[in-house]
């Protein structure tokens, strides 16, 4: 029972409050503890990880077995590049994923009302997820980009069919899907702020890059060729893609398009998150 | 120090809060009262800024909660639903939490250690009992080591020696010189631990009073019990007096209940007529019948009318 008493005493060794402000610095800590706490964090980065290096190993594999039967078009079309690092359509979901659930999973457990009551401002609450969240894609799509792209030129090289990574272009391509991966997961933690729940996230994401493009397909050809460039997933592949459509946009171009969309989802986040009730 | 002034939220056609104004004073244990669904939650997030009023404002120790540069070390607060993500630990909540201001890690272990969450510090707080999740709650409202503590029904879920230690601590914050504002629909528990009440119905004010006055002020009416062997007697002579009900017991026929007459009257009659008396006891209305009789218009969802209502629609819809 004493202990219960003594329980009640409140110690204090706390710096002076002037010296203990909220500040962006400050609120990137707190938001680095948080993501690195969490084990989907670790889950879902490692299937950011494996779907690009295995899912595109893969791919090469079984492309150099059937090289040999391809038409002359076909090997035509080929670029050793670009194959190499298909598995980025898989690992973008992944990102996206975790980009959603960087705001959502907190709308879910109710952690949000903690993190708002400890920065009422809520908007570096944003930045600093924002930061976080594409710094950590940043590493390890560009890593996984480097090693998708080594060890599948490591499997083309029997055949002799393989990119060096000096050829023109390859670096733009390699580090770029780095920069797109981590332009996805932001557009991710843009909806996420803006629609502050899971499913509808993850359902919007998928849906801007999965079936927005199969809708403008159905479109008249005229139309299609006018949209198609500008859809996130075609404007962002303009970058990381040597051998693309002829109507793709140009890379940097393609990358700047993209990056409208990250500052869309970043800015209705950042509206739904200032206004709205937490 | 929490000032609200004519704070009003509307969620489109219902009224949640309507008009509260009310101040908390540092120093004592202020208790926030009134029946689920007056608006205690609602009030408690405005004075926080999770939701904005509709109309009016609140300020905590002088500014808008917002407008604090280090909020955490101004009002610490534990709402009533959880607000931890469950797949975290308890430790890298607080820190993460602590981190937002700079204050060092080790205030984190401070704090773990006065709610004694020390052995599970390390865990999910998904894996959490409800008493757990409490306890987290309030070392997060402890961690800034606030001027102002807001805590919303924080013994719900507790055990009993739980409870003891909220009270405790409650007691100890506000004789800190803190100001101590709980929120409650248990009459019981702030009769032990508030020395203040702010009372709510359907998000209006009631009362802001007292917890001594309060009681006084509800038991106007108050009942004698008396004990006798000439119960029909005593009765007779009681009723011919103007105002007063004597009813006899249900169970007991030698008791009688007696209103609108105080002990010393009814013994004075007793002796007069040589009449003798086993018990007499006057019955002061506890809290929790003083809140029943001030709030029993204002409760949100009473059972009789609610059934009224829906018999009504479901005859308007047969109709």
């Amino acid at each position: 029972m004493s202990a219960v008493l003594e329980a009640a005493r409140i110690p204090t060794t706390l710096p002076p409050e002037s010296e203990t402000k909220v500040s962006l610095g400050r609120v990137l800590k707190s938001e680095w503890i948080k993501f690195r706490s969490l084990r989907s964090t670790y889950w879902t980065l490692a299937a950011g990880i494996v779907l690009t290096v295995g899912f595109g190993a893969l791919l090469c594999w079984a492309m150099l077995d059937h090289f040999s039967q391809l038409h002359a078009e076909e090997r035509a079309s080929f670029n050793p590049t670009d194959h190499s690092l298909r598995g980025y359509y898989l690992a973008q979901m992944a990102i996206g994923v975790l980009g959603v659930l960087m705001f959502t999973g907190e709308y879910s457990t109710g952690m949000i009302r903690a993190t708002v009551s400890a920065v009422p401002r809520r908007l570096p609450v944003l930045w600093a997820k924002a930061i976080v969240f594409g710094v950590a894609t940043w590493v390890v799509g560009t890593l996984s980009a480097l090693a998708a792209f080594f060890i599948g030129q490591a499997i083309f090289s029997s055949k002799h069919i393989g990119a060096s990574f000096g050829d023109p272009g390859v670096p733009r391509a390699v580090f770029g899907l780095g920069l797109y991966l981590t332009a996805i997961g932001l557009i991710a933690v843009g909806l996420g702020a803006l629609l502050r729940n899971t499913a509808a996230g993850i359902a919007s994401l998928f849906g801007l890059l999965l079936v927005l493009p199969l809708l403008v397909e159905s479109l008249p050809s005229s139309w299609q060729s006018n949209i198609s460039p500008y859809l996130p997933g075609n404007a962002g592949g303009a970058l990381f893609t040597l051998h693309g459509d002829p109507g793709q946009l140009s890379p940097w171009v393609g990358f700047g398009v993209l990056c409208i969309y990250v500052a869309a989802a970043l800015i209705g986040g950042a509206a739904v998150l200032r206004r709205r009730d937490a | 120090m929490i000032e609200a002034v004519g704070l009003t939220k509307r969620y489109g056609p219902k009224t949640a809060v309507e008009d509260l104004s009310f101040t908390v004073r540092p120093g004592i244990v202020t208790g926030f009262l009134g029946p689920n669904g007056a608006g205690k939650s609602t009030t408690m997030r405005m004075l926080l800024g999770l939701d904005a009023p509709t109309e009016g404002h609140a300020t905590v120790n002088g500014r808008r909660y917002a407008d604090h540069p280090a909020p955490l070390r101004e009002v610490g607060a534990m709402l009533e639903a959880r607000a931890v993500h469950t797949g975290r630990s308890a430790w890298n909540h607080l820190a993460a939490l602590a981190a937002t201001h700079g204050l060092p890690m080790r205030r984190v272990d401070e704090v773990v250690d006065l709610v004694g969450l020390h052995e599970v510090a390390r865990k999910r707080a998904g894996a959490f009992s409800l008493g757990m999740g409490q306890r987290l709650g309030i070392a997060s409202a402890l961690l800034g080591d606030p001027a102002t503590v807001i805590l919303d029904e924080p013994v719900n879920g507790l055990d009993p020696e739980g409870i003891l230690w909220i009270r405790n601590l409650m007691k100890s914050l506000a004789a800190e010189g803190r100001t101590v504002l709980v929120s409650s629909h248990l009459m019981s528990e702030m009769a032990l631990t508030a020395e203040h009440l702010i009372v709510v119905g359907r998000g209006r004010l009631i009362a802001d009073t007292s917890v001594a006055e309060f009681t006084s002020r509800a038991s106007v009416g108050q009942a004698v019990r008396v004990r006798t062997p000439d119960s029909v007697r005593l009765g007779e002579l009681l009723r011919d007096l103007p105002g007063v009900l004597a009813t006899p017991d249900e169970e007991r026929a030698d008791v009688l209940d007696v209103t609108g007459a105080d002990s010393e009257q009814i013994g004075h009659l007793a002796a007069r007529n040589q009449l003798v008396l086993f018990e007499l006891t006057p019955h002061q209305a506890s809290l929790e019948e003083a809140f029943m009789e001030l709030t029993k218009d204002a409760v949100e969802y009473q059972t009789g009318t609610a059934a009224r209502t829906a018999d009504q629609r479901v005859k308007e819809t047969a109709a």
